[in-house]
């Protein structure tokens, strides 16, 4: 029987995607902002499969679904990066400050 | 302080160190390099969570995939060596509306518990997500194939040079 409680274990998790909020929302280079945002969604598959293990009904459900998170951010990695050297290429720069074609 | 305890704080502890490492360094390359320790004490935790294929995939995609692309990222484009701060009004407002989210959700999740069942998750854990994804979530599965050649094939075109398509159609 474990004896971390699943309060701590939400935690970490909610204090890991405070900081992925904090960096997507205040950081000024592209990638650095893709990747707090893998760290937020990290942060979630940790919920789901703290969940998993001590909810009413314990099960396989919540890692299966932490499983379809990854991949599912794996391939955002790939699109975001894909436009990130587009847009590089078009621009000359990862600065997301400097984005702001629909805003003029 | 039982082992479990012991192997929990160290790993939360290094998880939430390179978080703030992300935040406060200022060189791009260090801050994917301290995101990497973060996602290994992540896989410790799944482990510690009796999730050990999660775990597995966890070092697998993120430590090894997704931080090698982010990496190909910063090389592929010019940026400057030391990163540039935000405005401090703008740091401040948005450290106050995230620590707001904090506590709001701190005071919920506090005193929470379900008490906790031995549902033996570690047992033939590998075998029982293979049994689950072929069994119940087999159409997602197959789905998820395809959400995955969309990718590759929608990265590898938007990521392509435009001038390619002109001299294709001289």
């Amino acid at each position: 029987m474990s004896s971390v409680p699943l309060a701590a274990y939400l935690m970490l998790a909610l204090i890991l995607f405070c900081i992925g909020l904090f960096g997507a929302l205040t950081k000024r280079n592209a990638v650095i902002v893709l990747i707090s945002i893998e760290l937020m969604l990290n942060a979630v598959n940790i919920n789901l499969v703290a969940f998993a293990k001590y909810s009413i009904n314990p099960g396989m459900t919540g890692q299966i679904f932490s499983l379809f998170t990854i991949t599912v951010a794996a391939a955002e990695a790939a699109v975001g990066l894909a436009i990130l050297i587009a847009l590089y290429r078009n621009r000359q720069t990862v600065n997301v400050d400097e984005m702001d074609t629909m805003k003029r | 302080m039982t082992g479990e305890m012991i192997a929990f704080f160290l790993l939360a502890l290094t998880a939430i160190t390179g978080g703030v490492l992300l935040i406060n360094l200022t060189n791009v390359v260090h801050m994917v390099v301290a995101l990497i320790f973060t996602f290994i004490a992540i896989a410790g935790i799944y482990i510690t969570l009796s999730a050990e294929f999660v775990a597995v995939v966890q070092v697998l995609i993120y430590s090894g995939a997704i931080t090698i692309i982010m990496l190909f990222g910063i090389m592929l484009t010019r940026h400057q060596e030391k990163e540039k701060r935000a405005p401090r009004l703008k740091m401040m407002l948005t450290g106050l509306a995230i620590g707001l989210f904090f506590l709001i959700m701190y005071g919920k999740i506090k005193d929470l518990n379900f008490g906790q069942q031995d549902a033996g998750l570690h047992i033939d854990n590998t075998k029982k997500i293979g049994v689950e994804l072929y069994s119940h979530y087999v159409i997602p599965f197959e789905l998820t194939s395809v959400l995955l050649l969309v990718a590759l094939i929608g990265s590898i075109i938007l990521a392509k040079r435009e001038d390619d398509e002109k001299e294709a159609k001289k």
